[in-house]
């Protein structure tokens, strides 16, 4: 069986932007595959030229083996795709709605009754379905969106940002729907830029920065890939800028520790990456007890995907995702988006 | 703005996929399909409409005031000065059943517009439409339907204000030129909804098209009242065509297609004439714009 979506050496730009630079990706049938990147890493425009919204200038992409630049029909029957942000017309009822999109998929009119009261029960949404779109608050707006991707029972359900500007019970909602899609045989390919999103659904990881693809596999692979534990230590809530440094180059004379960064935005604490050993932290506690230090808190972790990311590109993901928004032309992502 | 969502407990069933080639594979003839996403399409606008019936009710109003207000204005003219019309308010009828139509049409790529905007219009484009033409389609069997309906109050207003009533054949050549025309300018809002960046720029052309467009036409006064540049002008302006044959349909019931209904500066054109440039304008406008929506559709 042929894999649910292969995407082969895709290239998009946008005037002068490299919004896709070479991505290359396999996601398998029935699995949740996370694409995570900051905001302008390219995500959204590999989903929209995988939903035949855009054209990549390069590349090839199947959807369980057929082209869907040659079969963008089949392609499009196939997909369910929920957008980042909702578009629904406020004057028309989720019924409504969902009537439309029905016929817009060809389903037959005699069980276009049927479905819709399917989706209207897996997503509890009777309450309101008969209400016009208008009225609808974030997170039932979010729920008719999927309600209406999942109407035609796609193969592969795409979602762009499924969960942002909803609260995290809401999010832990979305989330446990996407796992009992994927029970049931739905492969299942979301963006993200929430490392804990993706680290709590995703079967398989793609780590997307300006356009490329610098890592992919298992959440787990990949952090394990990294070796190290994590160590972050606070001497004081707001430790000196002197008295860190003087620490940062004691700690570095110990054996086991490979590396040690100053977080200035976390009032001077210290990251420190360590050997896996279980005696790291004591003998950590230990020395700063002999040169008379204080201890504010002090953990150790396994490295997380933001690890990941920090080590492929020198930044956090926070940090890369703080900048692009900096850098973020609206204007410009409008017409981008707009057909 | 966020929102708590319950927690779906799910039927496993129901979620499974239905694998989209069978889908396909089961699907009725490709005329059925296009007819079923038409209508649906269509039958959204309609249900717009119904809810906000405000614009509709202004495409109602806005003529009668015309033909009630406009029409009072050159009441006293002497009688004869306006060619075989009575009186300015018959003259005026014909002037106004074509900007009604003519407004509404150049209109019908607004909310094609909004869509293209607020990313609904996404929503149709990943969705299998047999040909992404149904949606340009439904938008013109709803601006001609609205077409119809208001040149028909019309027709009955202007009867009431004492215009008269043609036959049946002459309504019908009426409801027909009128079409002709709503169908060309429609396409070419539509075509103007996919090619300019936003509704702003759209207002702004419909805007300068509008009112322009009227005044040089024969709409409100007969070319021979016009300089000659301004009869140039109005000769090569579509809309004459379509005024000048209704307006002798409603001042001769012994017209026949092969009636001269204007004297232009470089031909006299005859009913049949005037149809045919009608039909070209069309046929121009629809191979235009057809070029057009295949490239952004592609």
């Amino acid at each position: 069986m042929a894999p649910a979506v292969v995407i082969e050496k895709l290239q998009k730009r946008y005037g002068s932007v490299d919004a896709v630079k070479d991505v290359s990706l396999t996601i398998e049938s029935g699995e949740i595959f996370g694409l995570l990147g900051p905001n302008g890493a390219g995500k959204t425009t590999i989903l929209r030229c995988l939903c035949t919204l855009a054209t990549p200038d390069s590349g090839q992409i199947e959807v369980s083996g057929d082209s869907v630049l040659t079969h963008p029909r089949l392609a499009r029957q196939r997909l369910g795709y929920v957008a980042q942000e909702v578009a629904l017309d406020k004057v028309l009822t989720g019924r409504e709605l969902l009537e439309l999109q029905a016929a817009l998929y060809h389903i037959p009119r005699a069980q276009i009754k049927g479905r819709i009261a399917q989706v209207v029960s897996l997503l509890s949404l009777s309450e309101w379905i008969d209400q016009k779109t208008g009225t609808y608050s974030g997170g039932i707006r979010k729920r008719l969106d999927l309600a209406a991707g999942l109407l035609h029972q796609p193969d592969v359900l795409v979602l762009d940002e499924p969960t942002v500007g909803l609260d995290i019970e809401s999010r832990v909602a979305v989330w446990d729907f996407l796992r009992q899609l994927r029970t049931a045989g739905t492969t299942v390919l979301i963006t993200s830029h929430y490392l804990e999103e993706v680290d709590a659904l995703a079967d398989r990881v793609a780590i997307i920065d300006k356009g490329l693809v610098i890592a992919t596999g298992t959440p787990s692979e990949l952090k394990d890939g990294l070796g190290g534990d994590r160590i972050t230590l606070r001497l004081r809530e707001f430790t000196p800028a002197a008295e860190a440094e003087s620490t940062k180059a004691m700690l570095q004379a110990l054996s086991f520790v490979q590396d040690v960064i100053i977080n200035e935005a976390q009032g001077n604490s210290l990251n420190l990456v360590v050997e896996p050993q279980s005696d790291a932290l004591l003998t950590i506690q230990q020395a700063l007890k002999e040169a008379g230090l204080p201890t504010f808190g002090i953990s150790q972790s396994r490295p997380s995907l933001d690890d990941v990311y920090l080590a492929a590109t020198g930044q956090t993901l926070l940090d890369a995702d703080l900048a692009a928004v900096a850098l973020r032309d609206p204007k410009k992502e409008k017409k981008q988006s707009m057909r | 703005m966020s929102q708590t969502v319950t927690p779906p407990q799910a039927n496993l069933d129901q979620l499974r996929p239905a694998g989209g080639t069978a889908a396909i594979a089961a699907q009725s003839s490709e005329f059925s399909d296009f007819v079923q996403e038409t209508a649906a399409l269509t039958k959204r606008l309609f249900i717009q409409l119904q809810r906000r019936p405000s614009t509709l009710m202004a495409g109602l109003i806005q003529p009668v005031m015309w033909l009630v207000l406009f029409g009072a204005l050159f009441q006293n003219v002497p009688p004869g000065l306006f060619g075989g019309s009575e009186n300015y308010g018959q003259f005026l009828g014909a002037g106004v059943m074509v900007f009604t139509a003519f407004g509404g049409a150049l209109n019908a790529g607004l909310p094609v517009m909004f869509d293209r905007e607020f990313g609904f219009l996404n929503r149709l484009l990943v969705a299998p439409l047999v040909s992404r033409f149904s949606i340009v389609a439904a938008s013109a069997i709803f601006i001609t339907t609205l077409s119809v309906l208001q040149t028909a109050i019309i027709i009955a207003m202007s009867a009431f204000l004492g215009a008269g009533l043609p036959g049946l054949p002459g309504l019908a050549l009426v409801g027909t030129i009128v079409l002709l025309l709503v169908v060309a300018v429609t396409a070419i809002s539509l075509g103007l909804a996919f090619a300019l960046p936003g509704h702003i720029e759209l207002i702004a052309v419909i805007f300068v098209t509008n009112l322009p467009l009227l005044f040089a036409s024969t709409a409100l006064a007969p070319l021979s009242f016009m300089p000659k540049w301004l009869q140039w002008v109005a000769s090569l302006n579509p809309l004459s065509y379509a005024i000048e044959p209704i307006r002798y349909i409603y001042n001769h019931a012994d017209w026949s297609l092969a009636s001269v209904v204007m004297q232009t500066p470089f031909a006299d054109v005859t009913l049949a004439g005037s149809l045919l440039v009608l039909v070209g304008f069309g046929a121009v406008a629809l191979l235009s714009v057809r070029s057009l929506l295949s490239r952004s559709f592609a």
